[in-house]
């Protein structure tokens, strides 16, 4: 192994030959061009916007604990269920993410950097901007954005509050900033694939990023337009989404969930991507059907632009319509379904062992299949009727975000943090994390379906009596997983100061180029991409 | 792919353009944002200002920024593999902006196929008519909304036309002037590339006059009469804006290759533009197709 190890003077001397030195201070941060510096960035900043999204929700929860009215204003509440969503789906899961892919992708496809480094670091910068925008509205007379996070007009425009533009102007810069960056990744692995990494030869995390990046430059646009007639209906007296002007507020719903579903999968198949890398190195065997996991992962990209309308079963449309959303749904399920048996035939006989990234990852692979069955039950027409816009899809989409995405980003942070730092994280410590996280999580989401099925709306500051003691359960497991999220910074700042030295390879199973460079990770790597055979 | 072309991948210098670009952005969508606000309360503020203070931040990026990328081409610091990344970036780019339109023309047809049609009673709608807006019925281009706003059509004939020839006539001289750089006739290259600016900016003086024509009492149409209105000056003016920022990436080229920049075989930005030309050429005929004539 030590033999493909480059030591830290080798990759000094290649420094020296290409590469300009870090600079020191702020700097460094404001300046850089190294993918490694902007990757620390994308994933502190989403760090930061996760607990403030959770902040948000732990009033959310205080205020249900109890039925009746009791800490804040309904109004304040929907700007609370708003500004959550939002900064959740574009703060906190996007940016992770895309600070995942922008530290690991140039080094396990041997390349250099990214393809456009000073893009890159533009597509970061434009976000704490962007976020500071949304979260001023929070100070303003008028408070922030208090429609939810789907924007639904005519909440969003003909009753809005005065934030509006706000709101607006902000998604766009983010939509510029998420544009630039999937551009920039598709570039990098087109074209700095180190020579004989043949597409087929891409880690699976890899094709689950190049494919992201697809479906982002390709919906980004379309959340741009329509919150660009959200504005106009607003200011300037257009009537896209208003019937008194020929118009129709259906017509933002289908404009904005054709965005909204493939954004879904934005959000998913890079989770996918980060378990496929996890789970074959703790069993120690290859990844299962490798090829059958990229034709499952592009199906579900392609099939999300046909299943927008699943949304809006019950806001009018042709029958033929609700068949077609229908089928389309569950058929997902198939290419789903091939990446959850490939992941359960990779540990089949494997020997297995359980570090904190596998546990994650086993979490999520129970956990995300939960959430999972529930969007099956969701995508049935005549039932959903029943569900839709209850506390069942707050339920499930909280199993794919939180025990899907988060978990997955969890799974992918303790996995390459040695890479990352050059120390061992504390064991002891990320076992609690992971426990006190799964126990409560599971106590937060899991009574939510019972109240969904019972009839509790989504999105109000009250309830009646009957869900008093689900809500109460619920809120308890909210506050312990907050908590719970407070051990992982802990363990993140000590990994940093300092730990147990790590190894270049501290996973007796892993595979891949990232980890034949030092740990930490040299500042500058693949200067000279490797040979692949 | 050889291993050569790899050896020489550049990664450039920190660079302090990003976040003055970043900047920049804030100013843009706070100010617009703090504009459009105070607009709407009839009360007067600083956005404006902080809205051309962005537009001044970003245009003085783009002549940093592009002066440093332009210097190390010259210099000779870009490899084949180099000049990929950017092609490449430019085509995801363009269609980025592909659907960015996309949005607007889906709004088009779901108007026109749908809503107009319901509102006016089809499918099962008889009731959305009878009880909601008994006065109306649906025809298009909506002349008159449910709630009785009136305007005019705008017809095909005349400028429309007269835009889609030049517009179509500047994506065949855009073409020439790619040709006759790639076999280095700088002569006709700078011929046939001031042609090409001539014709975007005739096309845009008539799209002005087609403005005026639209907003005068004889048409009466707004950009806030009805979901017609709407769709023909959000997509024409978005369009327009494109043909805008087209000129400007031409004329840019122009000024360079009086520089004496570009090589037959090294010309990433003049084809960056061209490319974004014969874009704005392709939308502008949608439009031409589905807002004009159908």
């Amino acid at each position: 192994m030590s033999t493909d190890v480059l030591t830290d003077h080798q990759a000094e001397h290649e420094d020296h030959d290409l590469h300009h030195e870090k600079m020191k201070g702020i700097k460094r941060w404001l300046y850089t061009t190294n993918h490694k510096d902007i990757g620390t960035l994308y994933l502190w900043f989403s760090f930061i916007m996760f607990l403030t999204g959770g902040a948000l929700a732990m009033v959310i929860r205080m205020e249900l604990f109890q039925p009746g009215l009791q800490i804040v204003e309904p109004d304040f509440f929907n700007q609370l269920t708003t500004v959550h969503g939002l900064i959740m789906v574009f703060g906190a899961i996007m940016p992770a993410f895309v600070g995942l892919a922008n530290w690991m992708l140039p080094m396990m496809i041997g390349a250099p950097d990214m393809a456009l480094p000073r893009l890159n670091n533009w597509s970061f910068w434009i976000l704490p901007f962007a976020f500071a925008i949304l979260l001023s509205s929070f100070f303003m007379e008028s408070g922030a954005p208090n429609f939810g996070w789907t924007f639904y007009a005519p909440l969003s425009t003909t009753y809005s509050n005065g934030s509006t533009a706000f709101f607006v102007f902000a998604v766009h810069i983010m939509g510029i900033s998420s544009i630039m960056g999937a551009i920039n990744i598709v570039v990098t692995i087109m074209n700095l694939r180190a020579p004989g990494m043949t597409y087929m030869k891409m880690p699976l995390f890899v094709w689950t990023f190049f494919i992201t990046a697809y479906l982002l430059i390709a919906v980004m646009p379309v959340l741009a337009g329509v919150v660009t007639m959200v504005l106009t209906d607003t200011y300037f007296g257009t009537s896209f989404f208003s019937a008194a002007g020929g118009g129709d507020p259906v017509m933002f719903q289908h404009i904005f969930w054709f965005f909204g579903h493939p954004e879904v999968y934005i959000m998913i198949l890079p989770a996918f991507g980060v378990v496929s890398t996890t789970i074959p190195t703790f069993s120690r065997k290859k990844l299962f059907g490798y090829s059958s996991m990229v034709y499952a992962t592009s199906s579900i990209a392609l099939l999300s632009f046909i299943v927008w309308a699943h949304h809006m079963f019950t806001t009018g449309m042709p029958l033929a319509g609700e068949l077609f959303f229908m089928y389309c749904t569950m058929l997902i399920a198939v290419p789903t379904g091939v990446k959850v048996f490939n992941w359960m035939a990779t540990m089949w006989r494997g020997s297995l062992s359980f570090e904190t990234p596998m546990l994650f990852s086993i979490a999520f692979v129970i956990l995300f299949t939960i959430g999972g069955f529930s969007g099956l039950m969701l995508a049935m027409t005549p039932v959903d009727f029943q569900y839709h816009d209850t506390y069942f899809v707050v339920a499930h989409f909280h199993y794919v975000l939180v025990t899907g995405s988060l978990f997955s980003i969890y799974a992918g942070a303790y996995y390459w943090l040695p890479k990352w730092t050059g120390h061992m994280f504390n064991d002891t410590l990320s076992k609690w994390h992971f426990w006190c996280s799964l126990i409560s999580v599971n106590v937060l989401f899991f009574p939510m379906h019972f109240l969904g099925l019972a009839g509790m709306p989504r999105r109000i500051p009250d309830y009646a009596l009957q869900f008093a003691d689900f809500n109460k359960i619920v809120s308890i497991g909210g506050f312990a997983f907050g908590l719970s999220q407070l051990i992982f910074l802990v363990i993140v700042i000590k990994c940093i100061r300092g730990g147990e030295k790590a190894p270049a390879k501290p996973w007796d199973g892993a595979e891949g180029l990232e980890w034949t460079v030092p740990s930490p990770a040299p500042y500058h790597t693949f200067s000279t991409p490797p040979k692949i055979d | 792919m050889t291993t050569k072309e790899h050896e020489s991948y550049y990664v450039p210098a920190q660079s302090h353009w990003p976040i003055i670009g970043a900047v920049a952005l804030f100013f843009i969508a706070f100010g617009a944002g703090n504009y459009v606000h105070d607009m709407h309360n009839n009360v007067s503020g600083f956005g404006g200002y902080l809205l051309l203070a962005g537009f001044a931040l970003v245009i003085t990026m783009m002549f940093g920024w592009f002066n440093n990328v332009i210097n190390e081409s010259m210099a000779g610091k870009y490899s084949r593999q180099m000049d990929n990344s950017f092609r490449q970036g430019m085509s995801w780019f363009i269609f980025s902006e592909v659907m960015f339109f996309a949005a607007f023309f889906g709004a088009l047809l779901y108007a026109r196929q749908f809503s107009v049609p319901w509102l006016g009673g089809a499918g099962n709608n008889a009731m959305t008519n009878a009880v909601l807006w008994p006065e109306f019925t649906a025809q298009w281009p909506l002349i008159k909304t449910p709630d009785g706003t009136t305007t005019n059509g705008m017809g095909w004939y005349g400028l429309p036309l007269l835009n889609t020839i030049l517009l179509l006539t500047s994506s065949i001289t855009a073409h020439f002037a790619h040709v006759a750089l790639e076999r280095d006739n700088r002569p006709q290259l700078k011929i046939w590339l001031g042609l090409t600016i001539l014709l975007g900016l005739s096309f845009l003086f008539f799209q002005v006059q087609e403005y005026a024509h639209g907003y005068s009492e004889e048409m009466r149409l707004f950009l806030d009469s009805g979901v017609y209105g709407n769709t023909f000056y959000m997509l024409t003016g978005f369009h327009g804006m494109h043909v805008t920022l087209g000129v400007i990436m031409l004329t840019v080229m122009f000024i360079r290759i009086f520089k004496g920049h570009f090589t037959p075989k090294n010309h990433f930005a003049f084809q960056a533009a061209s490319w974004y030309w014969h874009f704005v050429d392709v939308v502008w005929l949608m439009l031409f197709i589905f807002v004009y004539i159908l």
